[in-house]
């Protein structure tokens, strides 16, 4: 809730912040395990189910194509089949059973994805028994799943798919050290969650740094941010532990298996480099402590989320190749919050680290494009050099990066997946507006057309859309 | 007034000037002089004593005026100690002014004045009657100078908020403001009975039947937080009832009974990007916004979310996309305010004689590319730096220079 009135209960709450599936030729860029080198037993895990609708190729002509790839093409066109981008360019031959947009003075990008997001595990009516975000009960619970909260009927979901959104993360919140593993999820209609993971997308953990974890079991600890430091380590020092027997289990297979810790399962996971690890951290010098932690224990950080201090520590994160997962401009809810800038972005970037923007709101999500430009022109005001096509794949190209899924999806290259946003303006107006979205290849919202509005069934019968009365 | 005497007299010249009180004007010069607007128009005579900003291709707008938050009441949300727009421990808190608790040195009013917001209403949170809302400018050294004026309306909850004030239910928030508007009214045919202690007990304390006498006597506007389109109704119904001024504020709702709500003619404060379905409005949705204004309903714009207080212009901007015309946008966020909160013989508009709260962009202020170049506020120019300016050119090269 953003209203003032509700700010005093509202509050530091904001603690919510924040693989199978046939497609040959497309790899994501983290491997998914081996079964020799898994702790896990060797048996499939909650499959993804994801299956692309068949649709008619798609020809958008006449358009802008903004690429994210380098890219920017004026009246140009883009081919759409079987759920791949078959052609970008100038001309584009199409199949004459093409369904043929005309993108006359439209804008046409890829899919927006939010690698911070906590749809469907924090519902819409934000109530106690939608409330699924954070397992708070104890300070390392790598052992819980996103997706096993995830609820596929959260009305926020058409809302984000409306924002062009075709990709998000949703994650545990940041109530925890270390809150869990996330999902990366496709956003198109569904009934089961398994519908919606995207195939071969590494998973990822979430874990967070500073004032929520140290808040929420400040009487039980930890209580300080030391405190913080030793529960990572510990919880990494058994994960350590727990590698190894399987690992020596896994070579020999002499005597009984160790028995599976789930915890510890996911931790080992993240030691092998096949989970990703998405680090809740505000300041600097917190993001610099975890860093180490990750040189300690040999994992690397993907992206620190919300980094609102990151444009201090630019240099380091270019080095070490961490991204930031930043926000245009939150700042001021909290202590950790209060150095927040809008050039954050902007100066990431120029120092070359990997920057995202991200939402870790249902409302912010619907206008990434909005926030993405916001937080360019800001830098270029202040003499920072920012370029589209960088501030497009802040929104783009980066988050698929940080999902380890970005040679699938993220660019409008032929042979990725076919997911597009066809916009009423330049996607960094304020007054643009996604005219229609389509996810591998399937149009899974048209502003002009009530056909594709999808609606969850929360909404049936309780939610009036336009025209309707009570 | 020390700032008054320091005013300069400053001639804004060759801009697109939108007066909003009229229609906008091409090359045309904003004069300033002691605090107020001299004159504005093509053919005004620019004293040789004047600070020249020349405006050439740029637009000039009055100040925004933010309908909601609490700016200057709060600092750092998850720190108890720097919030003061709530009062515990008395529900119906009518005589809590927000205004002596104001912190004119407070990091929010630099950040959210560089970027053209000028004026905001400092609105109390909580309760059944929440208090008394200020109307603030975004410069001065004391709440004295800040001061536009106050207060400027009593706030109280219909929502789902203000029932656990009233006994858990909603006809217990109506039932329990009739009997304390009629103890308000009571108490004022007798108070001599009161001071003599031969009066039943009455439903709130003195002081807060006392500051409840302006509303009730139409002189002071209730602003009656409701989202649900029945709690919207119920606030006119009461507002009916005793004939208030009554002002409907965040209104999620409100789109689905705009003609009865114009034809009250009652102002709605809307925030345009709410959008997401609770229990409280589970019709809530962006075109809100348009819906109200094409009924007639007069609407003002908030952004609620006080740090981000200066999103009031892409609140604005997403407004206009979703129906609402450029011009009514803003409009909702300059003469409609001050109308609705009692100040339009001195803001909102750019107007020989009113106060000079004037901002220069370099373009479509509700645009992400463009910049705010000056801000004037009570005729001063205010140097566009905050905390934030000052950590950029602190951490633009790195290391920084300590």
């Amino acid at each position: 809730m953003r209203t003032w009135w509700t700010v005093t209960v509202a509050l530091p709450l904001a603690v919510a912040c924040a693989s199978g599936g046939a497609r040959p030729a497309t790899q994501a860029t983290v491997p998914a395990p081996a079964a020799a080198d898994t702790t896990s037993a060797n048996r499939v895990q909650y499959a993804s189910t994801y299956r692309r609708h068949a649709n008619p190729p798609v020809l958008i002509k006449n358009a802008t194509i903004m690429t994210a790839a380098g890219q920017q093409i004026a009246n140009g066109s883009i081919l759409l089949r079987d759920g791949r981008i078959v052609s970008v360019g100038a001309t584009v031959v199409a199949p004459p059973d093409a369904v043929v947009v005309d993108g006359t003075g439209k804008f046409v990008t890829p899919g927006i994805i939010d690698d911070h997001s906590h749809l469907g595990v924090y519902a819409a009516p934000g109530t106690d028994a939608e409330s699924d975000g954070n397992e708070a009960t104890n300070p390392v619970t790598a052992e819980v799943w996103a997706e096993h909260s995830f609820w596929p009927q959260d009305p926020q979901i058409p809302l984000a798919i409306a924002g062009g959104i075709t990709t998000i993360q949703a994650l545990p919140g940041s109530a925890n050290l270390i809150g869990g593993r996330s999902a990366t999820l496709k956003l198109v209609p569904a009934r089961t969650v398994q519908e919606m993971k995207f195939p071969g997308a590494p998973y990822g953990l979430k874990m967070a740094c500073g004032e929520n974890p140290k808040r929420v079991y400040h009487s039980r600890g930890p209580s300080t941010r030391m405190g913080n430091m030793a529960g990572y380590r510990a919880a990494f020092i058994q994960a350590e532990g727990y590698r190894e027997k399987w690992d020596k289990w896994n070579k020999s297979h002499q005597g009984d298996p160790p028995s599976r810790d789930l915890k510890l399962e996911t931790l080992a996971e993240v030691l092998r480099g096949h989970i990703l690890v998405h680090n809740h951290c505000y300041r600097a010098d917190e993001m610099a402590q975890m860093l180490d932690l990750g040189h300690e224990f040999g994992f690397k950080i993907r992206s620190f989320h919300h980094a609102v201090e990151s444009y201090k520590i630019a240099d380091l994160l270019a080095r070490e190749g961490t991204g930031v997962s930043v926000w245009a401009d939150w700042w001021g809810f909290k202590e950790e919050a209060m150095d927040g800038i809008h050039e954050n972005a902007a100066l990431n970037q120029q120092a070359g680290v990997r920057v995202i923007i991200h939402s870790d709101s249902p409302s912010g999500i619907q206008r990434l494009n909005q926030e993405a430009g916001k937080a360019m022109y800001a830098g270029q005001r202040a003499g920072i050099a920012v370029t589209e096509d960088q501030a497009l794949r802040w929104i783009t190209a980066n988050p698929a990066w940080a999902l380890g899924i970005d040679s699938i999806v993220g660019t409008l290259e032929p042979g990725k997946m076919a997911d597009v946003v066809v916009w009423s303006a330049d996607p960094f107006s304020v007054y643009a507006k996604a005219l229609q979205v389509y996810n591998d290849g399937w149009l899974v919202f048209d502003r002009n057309d009530p056909a594709h509005q999808p609606r969850t069934d929360f909404e049936l019968g309780q939610v009036l859309t336009t025209g309707e009365d009570r | 007034m020390i700032a008054l005497i320091l005013a300069q007299t400053i001639a804004i010249t060759g801009g697109t000037v939108y007066p909003v009180s009229g229609p906008k004007l091409e090359y045309a010069t904003v004069l300033i002089r002691d605090g107020k607007i001299a004159a504005v128009g093509t053919n005004v005579t620019v004293p040789a004593d004047a600070t020249r900003i020349d405006a050439t291709g740029k637009w000039v707008t009055p100040g925004f005026i933010d309908g909601g938050g609490q700016m200057g009441l709060v600092e750092i949300s998850a720190v108890p100690g720097t919030r003061d727009g709530s009062l515990q421990g008395d529900t119906i808190a009518a005589a809590f002014n927000v205004a002596e608790g104001v912190n004119p040195a407070s990091q929010v009013i630099p950040v959210t004045r560089v970027e053209g917001i000028t004026t905001t209403l400092a609105t109390p949170s909580g309760n059944l009657v929440s208090g008394q809302a200020v109307l603030l400018d975004l410069a001065g050294a004391t709440i004295e100078e800040m001061t536009v004026k106050a207060p400027a309306a009593v706030v109280a909850d219909f929502s789902e908020n203000g029932k656990d004030e009233a006994g858990g239910t909603r006809a217990g928030i109506v039932e329990r403001l009739r009997g304390v508007f009629r103890d308000a009214l009571e108490y004022e045919r007798r108070k001599t009975d009161f001071s003599r202690a031969q009066m039943q007990p009455l439903g709130a304390r003195a002081a807060d039947l006392e500051a409840l006498l302006p509303v009730l006597h139409g002189q002071l506007p209730l602003i009656a937080i409701a989202n649900r389109r029945s709690d919207i109704e119920t606030a006119l119904r009461l507002a009916r009832e005793f004939k208030l001024r009554l002002v409907i504020g965040s209104a999620q709702e409100a789109w689905e009974i705009a003609p009865e709500i114009a034809a009250a003619g009652v102002p709605v404060l809307v925030e345009p990007l709410d959008n997401i379905p609770s229990y409280d409005a589970l019709g809530v949705r962006y075109e809100n916004a348009a819906l109200l204004a094409k009924a007639g309903v007069k609407i003002v714009l908030m952004e609620t979310d006080t740090h981000n207080s200066r999103n009031l212009k892409q609140e604005a901007g997403n407004a206009v996309s979703y129906g609402l015309s450029w011009d009514q946008a803003l409009r909702a966020i300059t003469l409609s305010p001050a109308e609705v909160f009692g100040v339009a013989d001195r803001y909102g508009s750019l107007e020989s004689g009113k106060v000079a709260n004037v901002v220069v962009w370099s373009g479509d202020p509700f645009e992400f590319t463009t910049a705010v170049e000056h801000v004037i506020i009570r005729g001063k120019e205010i140097p566009l730096k905050s905390r934030q300016t000052e950590l950029l050119e602190r951490y633009r090269k790195l290391p920084p220079s300590y």
